[in-house]
């Protein structure tokens, strides 16, 4: 069983770093309290925060499908909104004029998007750290061309999606996606799946490998794991839900357009883990929030004037701020101010 | 396809390389030897053309000084820059890096628009360049291109002088083989530092500058040259100056012939490259050769 016991090994060496199998405080609580507080939400809010919550849920499904490549399995990757994109064009491709049920788009977006993910998988888990953020990137970019300059892509302007897609039993409509409420419900429903999903993943043998690959893949190669299997599992199911995520978006704007595998997005979407905190699930969708809103208010003429349409240096300086200030994100805040206040103490007394 | 024709690609895909190549060889020394992924190295070739932009009333047909002023303004801004910003940035991890340097293209295209606007802007190739040769028939190849290409070989062999023949170009080939040891054995690391980032800067500004006549200035020129940059230094071999100079080549003729022969799919050829470069060998073709 010398398998084990390099898990056991792994998982004891975790514990200095950001670990993102540990129990979080409230455990399943928080979660599911926030989840249920979400579903009674469009009860009181306006139309507009509406909006503004779906866009955040899908921006947080797309974060935490990085968070598996990221934060459990130490793999940073700079080109992620590929399958983002990927995911969407499928969907408005797909759809066509007369639209598509949900039962089949979305096994076909993930589908698109993870089996891009093998393919850019396969060739580039072969290379390892500063590489490896280059090139994903790369085939991200490769995407992005594809989509930008072909035909069937619809070139720079993108694509509309004429008709949402819906769900039906004969001629029952259960769901119809064009509609603001059965959307809400939905994205939500699929924030909390991605969410379920990818804390037992972490929990399970598998998610411990990915730990132990992240701490030292040498040893875990060592100990007789073939690494990268697992670590072209991570990338695909990451890709899969990135996929998903863009399916909700593309339906959510109801068009799509190259911008969305732009490498800007697989910035936002990085910044977005590191807004949160790496190595924690609800870092993730904290980072979500946080970048989206911060996003919003720097773009709101209302609030900010003439500076709005500067809101790039807005942003910019913020997040340099930010991951200067705090690199263990808002998940981290309150140790860090702990440290601060400990630090004081430490310095006044003689 | 004629032999001109044929010619002519030829020459383009050259010039073209070759300005590839004095981006990327700072991208890719910054890398080898101070260990950071600098995603706003595509800013300082906008940085570049748009000194080109600012300075032309100023010089009128002065263009090669124009240049030499140009890029000593750039050299003495890489070395601020890394002494403010960069120099806090070795001692984090990629992830930080890369998102530090994300933010800062962000501040640096809403500078640029600030000072700027968002217009693309001409930049006339001065006058004692302009016309060009005749290629049979009716083909002409612009003066300006050649000496585009001139000027980024004479940089290139400077470039290769330098690192290969001088103590300073000791210290890099030594530094980026063996940071550590290096600081060990007594060398002003920062020192060292700040003059290959500034000397980067200087490198992406002057080929920012020879193409602005080319391809005009315009909003986010920067981002499109980086990614390619990237993948030349991926093909290449991180850390090797030689790697970038085959990669820089192999990725203009590629790209030039995929926009002769596939018109609709001839952005995806350098990725398609990559791919083969990197199935056949994954550390690039050059593994820190110099």
């Amino acid at each position: 069983m010398a398998s084990d016991a390099a898990l056991v090994d792994a998982h004891a060496e975790v514990g200095a770093l950001p670990d993102i199998g540990r129990r979080e405080a409230g455990g399943w609580l928080v979660p599911a309290a926030a989840a249920v507080a979400l579903a009674a939400l469009p009860l009181v809010v306006s139309p507009y925060a509406q909006d503004l919550i779906v866009r955040i849920a899908i921006y947080a499904i797309f974060a935490l499908s990085l968070e598996l490549l990221v934060g459990a399995t130490g793999l940073v990757s700079l080109g992620h909104a590929a399958f983002l994109g990927i995911g969407a064009y499928v969907t408005v491709l797909a759809s066509g004029d007369s639209g598509a049920s949900l039962a089949l788009l979305v096994p076909l977006a993930m589908g698109g998007a993870a089996a891009y993910a093998i393919v850019v998988g396969a060739l580039i888990l072969r290379t390892r750290g500063v590489y490896f953020i280059m090139v994903t990137l790369a085939f991200a970019q490769m995407a992005y061309f594809v989509v930008h300059d072909t035909k069937a892509g619809g070139g720079s302007d993108g694509i509309f999606l004429y008709a949402k897609p819906t769900l039906a039993i004969g001629a029952q409509t259960l769901l119809d996606l064009g509609q603001r409420l059965p959307l809400y419900y939905t994205v939500l429903v699929m924030l909390v799946l991605t969410y379920a999903f990818i804390a037992l993943l972490l929990g399970s043998r598998f998610g411990h490998a990915l730990a132990g690959i992240r701490v030292n893949e040498q040893r875990m190669r060592a100990a007789g794991f073939s690494t990268t299997p697992y670590k072209l599992a991570a990338f695909v199911v990451a890709g899969a839900l990135a996929g998903l995520a863009g399916l909700l978006l593309a339906v959510k704007d109801g068009a799509v357009n190259p911008e969305l595998l732009s490498w800007h997005e697989s910035g936002a979407v990085l910044l977005m883990l590191i807004f949160g905190g790496i190595g924690s699930l609800r870092g993730a969708v904290l980072g979500a929030v946080a970048f989206t809103l911060l996003k919003e208010l720097f773009q709101s003429e209302a609030l900010l004037g003439s500076l709005a349409s500067h809101w790039q240096l807005t942003l910019g300086l913020t997040i340099i701020a930010f991951v200067a200030a705090l690199p263990r994100g808002l998940i981290g805040l309150g140790a860090r101010v702990r440290d601060l206040a400990r630090g004081r103490a430490a310095g006044a007394s003689p | 396809m004629s032999t001109a024709t044929f010619l002519v690609q030829c020459l383009n895909a050259v010039q073209y390389g070759l300005l590839l190549f004095l981006v990327a060889s700072g991208l890719t020394l910054i890398f080898g030897i101070m260990g950071v992924i600098n995603l706003a190295h595509g800013s300082f070739y906008m940085l570049g053309a748009y000194l080109a932009f600012a300075l032309a009333p100023w010089f009128g047909d002065w263009f090669l000084t124009r240049l030499v002023v140009g890029v000593a303004l750039a050299a003495i801004f890489g070395y601020l820059l890394e002494w403010v910003f960069f120099s806090f940035l070795y001692e984090r991890d990629h992830l930080q890096q890369v998102l530090l340097t994300y933010a800062l293209i962000l501040v640096f295209e809403e500078l640029r628009s600030l000072a700027v606007g968002n217009d693309v802007h001409g930049v006339a190739a001065p006058g004692w360049l302009a016309g060009g040769f005749h290629l049979g028939g009716l083909m002409e190849y612009p003066w300006y291109r050649v000496f585009a290409s001139a000027a980024c070989l004479v940089v290139a062999l400077a470039l290769y002088a330098v690192v290969n023949r001088t103590r300073l170009g000791m210290m890099i080939r030594a530094g980026a083989s063996n940071r550590d040891m290096v600081r060990g054995l007594g060398v002003d690391i920062r020192r060292l530092y700040r003059i290959v980032f500034a000397g980067g800067v200087a490198l992406a500004a002057l080929a920012g500058m020879i193409a602005a006549p080319l391809s005009s200035v315009y909003p986010g020129m920067g981002s499109s040259v980086l990614i390619i940059c990237f993948v030349v230094v991926v093909i290449g071999g991180i850390g090797s100056i030689t790697g970038a100079l085959v990669a820089s080549l192999l990725v203009g003729f590629v790209d030039t012939f995929g926009k002769v022969f596939f018109a609709e799919w001839s952005g995806v050829g350098v990725y398609v490259l990559m791919a083969v470069v990197l199935v056949w060998r994954p550390e690039g073709l050059m593994k820190r050769g110099f």
